[in-house]
């Protein structure tokens, strides 16, 4: 919960000959939204948060100024940050020593401190204003509406941006009927990966038989380098009980299940305390706002398997089972939880539903493309500017996103790829850029929008050891149920990894392509369907990196360490290094030659290539072929 | 806290809007206290607190009350800033809580300016 406001006892007025101290509470006229996601919290914005709060005491200054702890803002690459409303000042990489000056210059003086806001690359004029900062200005925020500007453990809050009057309006003014239409409306889809149409899933389970049916909250978001879903479950975890609730309202349920991962404690803790306080008020429970409406919710944790994100395994996880998948049909609308039917949506599809409801379908359904509405949230990281979380609306293009929201590709490299989808998607080349990003087009493409991870890749990432690390990652969380993922996807790596050591031939390269085809079409579940797609999208758009490896045995990006040969200059090992012999003394072959003063050289029939050396030259004087 | 009703979902929403409105930052009046060191010395704490009691008291949900440096009169401080939208600024000197009461009423919300208190209508062209 918010803090109480501090009050101020201020004598007013004389009584009958008595003074009576009356408690006057005043407006705060500054609230400092400090950042408290998981990246600046691990970049210690808590600390900071509490020096911020003493030095604003130790001024006086708590009745004036309200320090607000919010969930996850976004710009995670800037961490800790903080914004500064009314004016929207924002301030990044903060640290407890920027404390005292900040609050002095700022907070008692009124002048904003320029060394602590975002200066961009390009121009290197400091950026007083959030909404100045390409970052933020391109965005639209629908599923993270409430990010960065409330607290997210205060129910109070969410309230007061019209948090739960959607669920008022479905409960009140709507019949399920009419709630399940505005839905199908707003041409709303899963943004778990598959964007099956929401209002279609919820119709077959409202027509299914069999009680009590229940609604789940997929929150067991895996992929690398994603993190939308844990930053709306962080930032605003009310939002996703809200969607529940109106779900469950349309299609009958009863119950409801939030299955969260156990790797994320902050969104755990914060679900938690939302549902608690939601019961408090009423919201979850039976009889909700005296409508007769009953429903609640329970959070199930899980341990952390990547294929618990299928439906049916995170279902048979929830029983206590063995987190396995099953195969289709029967569908979770016929036989999900506990043999009922189900109705399972991802934590952004769930976040999406009150606005849908509050502004109405057609609204929502006016943004985005022809077959794909509304917005999407993105984890754009890799090699990019500005790493971070962005909600843009369908249809913009990747060049858009890379380009003017994540600032582009740092230290002046190309762009080479951009991965789209997490392991279960692909790579699009630099030529394909401009695809409007909606379902279609990157499936068409041969990725997938899948729950919205996006790695931007530069010139200096290998294609092939792409493939390779995300072979290796679905390879260890198959769970080995079916033959094909089992064995296929083990077959692949072993063959990705053959090529990366230069061991690999053209018979592989097309035993590679028969194998991934088959795993696709033949596994039992969508992690083994799509774990082939890096592997067939660089095949298809990289191509002559594979021959490169296999035919000369080189890798163009120096990534495949065992393809590269290490030479030192000596010319700039002697003029620059004079000879340091760091190289000599941290090689762990003693391959490396030579005197002080003088140039060193590397006996290549000696070397490993493990690639110390070039680490470990202050003088950039070993060089990669 | 017993169960909501519609109507107290209602209510607390109209509580907790009034905490979190200053966050969007977009108001009718903007209402800067000017509070370098000449201000402060000349008493601007006080004619802020009195201009945030002013908020709190009328129920004021499309004021915001802001602090700035030195506006460049150190003789003529406590000074404030009165910006309602679409009208040019007023600069109000030598302030007082009871000055500060009567911009409010007068200004504020009457539309009224007070020239007796006004130093200038407009503001200097920055660059």
């Amino acid at each position: 919960m918010c803090p109480s406001k501090a009050t101020t006892k201020v004598a007013t007025t004389s009584r009958g000959g008595r003074r009576i101290l009356e408690e006057i509470q005043m407006a705060y006229r500054m609230h400092l939204m400090v950042c408290a996601g998981t990246g600046c919290v691990s970049n210690r914005s808590l600390d900071f948060r509490d020096a911020l709060q003493k030095e604003i005491g130790k001024r006086g200054l708590d009745n004036e100024i309200q320090v607000v702890t919010t969930g996850c803002n976004g710009f995670c690459g800037v961490g800790p940050l903080m914004v500064v409303q009314p004016d929207g000042i924002f301030y990044q990489q903060l640290s407890p020593k920027d404390v005292p000056y900040l609050v002095e210059e700022h907070f008692l003086k009124g002048r904003p401190v320029k060394k602590l806001m975002y200066v961009p690359p390009e121009t290197k004029a400091p950026v007083p204003k959030m909404m100045d900062i390409p970052f933020f200005s391109r965005q639209m925020l629908i599923a993270l509406r409430n990010r960065g500007l409330i607290d997210p453990e205060s129910i109070d809050e969410y309230i007061a941006r019209d948090g739960y009057a959607a669920l008022a309006k479905a409960l009140t003014q709507m019949t399920p009927d009419e709630i399940l239409q505005e839905v199908k409306i707003s041409g709303l889809r899963g943004r778990g990966g598959a964007g099956f149409p929401t209002g279609t899933k919820w119709e077959a389970v409202k027509v299914a038989e069999g009680e009590p049916k229940y609604v789940i909250c997929n929150g067991d978001e895996g992929d690398p380098g994603a993190f939308m879903d844990r930053s709306i479950v962080e930032s605003d975890p009310h939002s996703v009980i809200e969607g529940m609730l109106i779900g469950a309202r349309a299609i009958g349920a009863r119950w409801g299940v939030v299955y969260i991962r156990n790797e994320y404690p902050l969104a755990v803790q914060r679900i938690n305390i939302a549902i608690a306080q939601a019961r408090e008020y009423g919201l979850l429970g039976e009889n909700i706002l005296d409508t007769g409406f009953n429903f609640d919710i329970s959070v199930s944790k899980g341990a952390g398997a990547f294929v618990c994100g299928e439906a049916t395994a995170l279902v048979a996880a929830v029983e206590g089972r063995l987190g396995e998948p099953r195969a289709r049909p029967p569908r979770l609308a016929e036989k999900g939880l506990w043999g009922k039917p189900t109705c399972l949506n991802n934590v952004e599809t769930w976040a999406n539903v009150p606005p849908v409801i509050n502004r109405g379908g057609k609204w929502f359904a006016e943004i985005g493309t022809e077959k794909s509405k509304g917005t999407k949230v993105f984890s754009l990281v890799g090699k990019i500017k500005s790493t971070g979380l962005v909600e843009v609306p369908m249809g913009i293009t990747l060049r858009e996103i890379i380009y003017d929201i994540g600032g582009g590709i740092p230290g002046g490299k190309k762009l080479k790829a951009v991965q789209t989808g997490g392991p279960s998607g692909g790579c699009i080349p630099t030529d394909m850029i401009d695809l409007p990003v909606d379902f279609e087009t990157l499936t068409q493409a041969g990725s997938m929008m899948g729950s919205g991870g996006m790695v931007v890749m530069d010139e200096d990432t290998c294609m092939v050891d792409v493939a390779r690390y995300f072979l290796s990652f679905t390879q260890d969380e198959s769970c080995g149920k079916c033959t094909p993922c089992r064995e296929g996807t083990k077959l692949m790596l072993d063959i990705l990894t053959k090529i990366t050591e230069g061991h690999g031939t053209m018979e592989d390269l097309e035993s590679l392509e028969e194998v991934a085809k088959i795993v696709a079409e033949t596994s039992l579940c969508g992690l083994g369907t799509s774990a082939p797609n890096p592997v067939l999208t660089t095949i298809r758009y990289f191509r002559d990196e594979y021959l490169r490896h296999i035919e000369a045995h080189k890798c163009p990006a120096h990534v495949c360490r065992q393809l590269n040969t290490y030479k030192i200059d000596p010319e700039i090992c002697v003029q620059r290094g004079h000879g340091c012999g760091v190289c000599r003394r941290e090689c762990p072959e003693k391959a490396i030659f030579g005197e002080k003063n003088q140039a060193h050289r590397i006996d290549n029939s000696l070397c490993s290539k493990c690639g110390t050396c070039v680490d470990m030259c202050h003088f950039n004087a070993v060089t990669v072929e | 806290m017993p169960k909501l009703k519609l109507e107290d979902l209602a209510a607390v929403r109209e509580k907790a809007r009034k905490a979190v409105s200053l966050r969007d930052g977009a108001a009718r009046v903007r209402v800067t206290i000017h509070m370098g060191t000449c201000g402060l010395a000349a008493g601007s704490r006080k004619i802020l607190e009195a201009a945030l009691r002013e908020v709190e008291g009328r129920d004021l949900r499309d004021v915001i009350v802001t602090t700035s440096g030195c506006a460049g009169l150190c003789s003529r401080e406590p000074m404030a800033t009165v910006e309602v939208v679409e009208e040019a600024p007023v600069k109000y000197v030598d302030l007082t809580e009871g000055k500060v009461k009567e911009i409010f009423s007068e200004h504020i919300l009457g539309g009224k300016i007070l020239q007796q208190y006004a130093l200038a209508i407009g503001s200097e062209r920055t660059y």
